[in-house]
């Protein structure tokens, strides 16, 4: 069964999270008109305590407050998850330097490339955007790749 | 734009609710799941992405051609259509192989704070600092390509 060699958890949670992830931006798209995508509030949040020129632009600090509140949204919501579904805490044996240094590198590449998992992988892909998918193209290609070798070399997780 | 009452805000905390709630079901808010997409041993975040994809694809396709404005706002739906140049497929690099050693993207770890993995604050700080680093020096090329005269 090759089916349950490459999906060995079924298809079911994932298909579903997938529905209420994009039901999410869905929700606040409707009703704003605004597409929401999770990186962005990285840069807005660092106007309220920084005053680098790039984070304190028109369109970043016209939206921090509401990017800050999508934010505890999010939070809240899989505070939700864990407490109905999940049954209280979980917590991660990834170690802590790839947490960081994979954090670092995430938070400079997703700021230089315009967007995410969700703003180009889940937004730009959903508007049919060539750039999204391009770019969706490329990290996941490269993130195979160095998941891959990091694996070989024996580091787990 | 500007006036936004507790009606917008109360949305974005609803949508941000759904949204979250999604990441935490679909185990994305977890880095050992990401990691096993990545090592080929679980393909089911396909679905994450897809599923993902098919919802917003339809909303955006419906509502720009049948839809007027927003109700909370009046702004057009429009697309979600970003430029193309080279700085998209570095980021792409850079953003890859962060996820790949990670396992974790901004959203995911917003939401694998909530479901209590306190250890993920590492990588939101990470990523706070890379944001920082990079408008750093971003804001710093900038100016100088626009020479002293226009220096504030």
């Amino acid at each position: 069964m090759i089916g349950a060699e490459l999906f060995p958890n079924g298809i079911a949670r994932y298909a579903i999270g997938g529905a209420f992830i994009g039901g999410g931006v869905a929700f606040i798209y409707l009703a704003t008109g605004i597409i929401a995508g999770a990186s962005t509030f990285l840069e807005t949040t660092l106007s309220y305590v920084s005053d680098v020129s790039r984070f304190n632009r028109g369109p970043y600090v016209l939206s921090r407050d509401w990017r800050v509140v999508f934010t505890l949204g999010i939070v809240l919501g899989a505070g939700v998850y864990a407490v109905g579904w999940q049954g209280g805490a979980w917590t991660t044996d990834v170690q802590w330097w790839r947490l960081l240094g994979g954090g670092v590198l995430v938070g400079i590449g997703t700021r230089l490339g315009k967007g995410c998992t969700s703003g180009h992988g889940v937004c730009g892909v959903g508007s049919l955007s060539s750039t999204s998918i391009v770019n969706v193209a490329t990290f996941m290609a490269v993130a195979i790749g160095t998941a891959q070798l990091i694996a070989a070399l024996g580091v787990s997780p | 734009m500007t006036n936004r009452g507790i009606g917008f805000y109360l949305t974005v905390l609803v949508g941000g609710l759904i949204f979250g709630f999604g990441l935490g079901y679909s185990h994305m808010a977890r880095p050992e799941v990401v990691l096993n997409f990545l090592q080929f041993e679980d393909l089911g975040l396909l679905f994450v992405m897809g599923g993902a994809s098919v919802v917003t694809g339809i909303t955006f396709a419906v509502a720009t051609r049948f839809g007027h404005s927003a109700p909370l706002t009046g702004d057009q739906y429009v697309r979600r259509l970003k430029s193309f140049d080279r700085n998209v497929i570095a980021g792409g690099v850079i953003f890859g192989v962060g996820w790949g050693v990670s396992g974790i993207c901004p959203g995911a770890a917003y939401a694998s704070f909530g479901i209590g993995n306190w250890p993920i604050l590492w990588a939101i700080g990470g990523m706070f600092i890379g944001a920082y680093v990079q408008g750093r020096v971003r804001s710093r090329l900038t100016s100088s390509d626009r020479g002293p005269a226009t220096a504030d």
